[in-house]
């Protein structure tokens, strides 16, 4: 069984930073359905529309009857353990620093058999085992075997953690501490174990509710940032930017109207200032720390998160400007995702719909309650995904998305 | 209704040829190839011109394949194949070669195979060998061959009971064989216990399980058994040969390789038995490969392989002489001229021009080949019976 991880010693800060290195990161185009699938925490395999064989490796066509019309469908990944190795000698240097590596042969139910990384809690095969895809730190998929039923201390398998950016014992920025997000966030990451929470807070001669109880909280330390000014955000990732292992950009501004019903640009500036630019100077100032501590031992800086919204996909002219500086966000945070792939730190973009705060006064319900959406940010942190969309109504957004944009776009304007 | 393989009736191969191995070398797999393709024509006496039939196996050619090695070394054959297909590339160059020969295609066909090594090399093949490897096996471990072979190994053990010392009698025995050839880069004699506490490398390979990586080149000739005497070259004949690929591609964990379904071909072909063969030279990248081969070429049953190797020598004066020259456990693994290692040996054996220990009173020898391990098993498989003159 695994043992629980212990809190790390202090860096010695004579020693020199690991540089980071990757799992190989190549993969041919089929194959990044996969990828596609995991980034959202699905395991989803190449099965045939026409005979229904499903298959593995991706390949371009149906193994068994020659079809081109391949769908991705989501597997439960039970099977069969039958062979497994530890490798002592790795071609590849991510892998060569971190041996010996558990590996195991699975024999799917559904079919094919697939190579994974196999969690130090299956027991010697022959053994039953559910198959999972996750993002490895080259941001690509690959399939991890746990044992069916879940057992203690899971999480803290030591390969397992080299795919996980789990906040346990990590240290974590979260931008904005006076939204109710923001101060749920802070909740459920103490909570998940993290070893010391810095909580942005812009203007300090305000006294917000919930602060006073954020302080209370021994790993919480609230630290000054205003992301609309370049200083502020220089002289706290000058401060603290080198032990920043998971940022999580919660700051936003939220203003309801959208172009005709608002006159001026001061408001839309407002929200450009914060939920853009305000990342582009985060990026820029905390990025390349962050980016060079990508293998920093057991607490590596591993996570950047940005509060995004569904809004980003398609507009919702109802709240048209934030939904239109939400997608400059959006844009921006895979510019800063293909810059922080080298490092192995992913980029963790949230999708909410509606949340229920003050700004969502004149919205019906469902809508995200904070502490729902700060307990899936933290889960998306705990496996091994990039993209989470938060809510009913957000699941229902991304689904109208994929099946038909324009339709979405047609039914908004309603 | 089935028809019968067309037998090989006075197609021989001769002129064994190797370029010394190397551990490394700064030269390119065309220089290895170039020194094959020349030590066969001065060894036959051929003029270069009159080759007019080229087969090429290598993995290291690229951007090149066997047209661009036409005009890099000045031969304008009417026949040519490329054969990139690792440790079954020497039984399908014969095959298809015979066959060229046979049907006047060609009247002499020089199979040449060779590849480099530079420091660098193994590990840029094995990150970038297939589509499927690279999607599907080398993020795990990036173990390359050894963790693939790992799994089919532990499987192996598993599910008949072999045991470490089983194999490791295939790689003691070889070595023995090696120690008076003197191509094989392993000189010293390897006992049971360096091979069981050797490191290990992907559990449970050990080191000695493992080939080792080189540069180097094979090569020989096919011709019609008439021509091979009008130039006075020993020769033998080919009896039977098979291939097949992706075998079985329904087995979830590779226990078998392609030989189980044409190895009763390839004796009827043959005219021949198990019984009739004194020696054997399998394709031995990893003794597990070793055993499956016996077993699928009619040796032993299915799963018996470990009690055939407990009850047999396979030194080049044992019960069962196996891979006689040491083979790629003891002499080195040069790329796809691996795949050529056993089958020149066999030509060796059955002409009377061995390098090494002789097999006394060889009269027919079987070669096999297996390769390519495009994602979790090996495709390629091939056999063929030869026979001395």
């Amino acid at each position: 069984m695994v043992k629980p991880l212990t809190a790390p010693r202090r860096k010695n800060p004579i020693l020199r930073t690991r540089l980071p290195t990757l799992p190989p990161g190549a993969r041919s185009r089929p194959a990044l359905g996969m990828t596609a699938a995991a980034a959202e925490g699905r395991f989803a395999l190449q099965t045939c529309k026409d005979c229904g064989t499903v298959q593995y490796p991706a390949r371009e066509m149906c193994v068994s009857c020659l079809s081109d019309k391949l769908l991705w469908r989501d597997q439960d990944g039970a099977g069969e353990l039958i062979s497994e190795t530890v490798v002592h000698h790795s071609n590849n240097l991510f892998f060569l620093e971190r041996l010996p590596w558990r590996l195991g042969m699975v024999k799917l139910d559904c079919g094919p058999s697939v190579v994974v990384h196999l969690h130090a809690d299956v027991p010697a095969a022959p053994a039953r085992v559910r198959v999972a895809a996750c993002l490895d730190r080259a941001s690509q998929a690959v399939l991890v075997a746990f044992p069916p039923e879940d057992t203690p201390n899971m999480a803290d398998d030591r390969q397992l953690r080299e795919m996980t950016c789990d906040p346990k014992f990590r240290k974590v920025l979260v931008t904005d501490g006076k939204t109710a997000v923001g101060q749920a966030l802070v909740q459920a990451l103490a909570k998940a174990g993290a070893g010391l929470i810095w909580v942005g807070y812009a203007e300090p001669w305000k006294k917000y509710p919930g602060l006073e109880a954020l302080k209370q909280l021994p790993q919480v330390t609230l630290v000054p940032l205003d992301v609309t000014n370049g200083q502020s955000v220089k002289e706290l990732a000058g401060e603290l930017g080198a032990r920043v292992d998971i940022l999580v950009n919660n700051a936003e501004v939220h203003r309801a109207y959208g172009i005709a019903a608002r006159y001026g640009t001061d408001v839309a500036r407002a929200e450009m200032d914060v939920n853009y630019f305000g990342l582009l100077r985060l990026a820029q100032e905390f990025g390349p720390v962050m980016r060079a501590r990508g293998a920093d031992g057991q607490n590596s800086a591993v996570a950047w998160v940005n509060l995004l919204s569904i809004y980003a996909l398609s507009n919702f002219p109802a709240h048209g400007t934030f939904s239109a500086s939400k997608a400059a966000a959006y844009s921006l945070s895979q510019c800063l995702r293909a810059e922080m792939k080298p490092s192995g730190v992913r980029v963790v973009n949230v999708f909410p719909g509606p949340i229920d705060d003050e700004w969502n006064q004149m919205l019906l319900p469902p809508k995200v309650a904070p502490g729902a959406l700060a307990g899936a940010i933290v889960k998306a942190l705990q496996g091994g995904v990039e993209d989470v969309y938060p809510g009913d109504v957000a699941q229902e957004w991304l689904v109208r998305w994929r099946e038909n944009p324009k339709g979405l776009e047609r039914e908004l304007s309603e | 209704m089935k028809r019968n393989r067309l037998r090989y009736d006075g197609i021989v191969v001769a002129v064994p040829v190797t370029v010394p191995y190397v551990r490394y070398s700064i030269r390119s797999a065309h220089w290895f190839l170039g020194r094959a393709l020349a030590e066969l024509i001065k060894r036959s006496g051929i003029a270069k011109r009159d080759i007019d039939g080229l087969c090429v196996s290598s993995f290291m050619l690229a951007p090149d394949t066997a047209i661009g090695l036409t005009q890099h070394l000045g031969v304008s054959p009417r026949w040519l194949d490329f054969l990139p297909i690792g440790g079954a590339s020497g039984v399908v160059a014969l095959r298809r070669a015979a066959r060229a020969v046979q049907a006047g295609d060609a009247d002499v066909v020089a199979c040449i195979a060779g590849d480099a090594n530079q420091t660098e090399s193994f590990r840029l093949n094995v990150s970038n060998f297939s589509v499927f490897s690279r999607d599907a096996s080398y993020p795990y471990g990036s173990g390359g061959p050894n963790a693939s072979f790992a799994f089919l190994t532990a499987h192996y053990m598993r599910k008949f009971g072999a045991t470490a010392e089983d194999f490791g009698r295939i790689c003691v025995d070889q070595r023995t064989n090696a120690l008076s050839f003197p191509h094989a880069l392993m000189k010293k004699p390897l006992t049971m216990d360096e091979y069981l506490n050797a490191r290990p490398i992907a559990d449970p390979i050990r080191l000695f399980d493992c080939v080792m990586p080189c540069a180097g080149g094979d090569a020989f000739l096919v011709l019609r058994e008439e021509h091979a005497r009008d130039l006075g070259l020993p020769f033998a004949r080919v009896l039977g040969t098979i291939e097949r690929h992706n075998a079985f591609p329904d087995d979830p964990i590779q226990m078998r390789g392609g030989w189980a379904m044409d190895v009763d071909d390839l004796y009827a072909q043959a005219g021949v038995t198990p019984r009739d063969i004194d020696f054997l030279q399998p394709y031995d990248d990893y003794p597990v490969i070793v055993a499956m081969q016996i077993e699928d070429l009619g040796f032993c049953a299915k799963g018996e392989a470990p009690a055939f190797l407990r009850a047999n020598t396979m030194t080049c004066d044992g019960t069962f002489p196996l891979n006689t020259n040491g083979g790629q456990l003891s002499v080195g693994q040069a790329g796809a001229a691996g795949g050529f290692l056993g089958l020149v040996e066999a030509i060796r054996q059955l002409t009377g021009e061995q390098l090494g220990a002789k097999v006394p009173d060889a009269k027919v020898g079987m070669v096999s080949g297996f390769g390519m391990i495009n994602f979790d098993r090996g495709l390629a498989s091939g056999a063929a019976i030869l026979a001395r003159a």
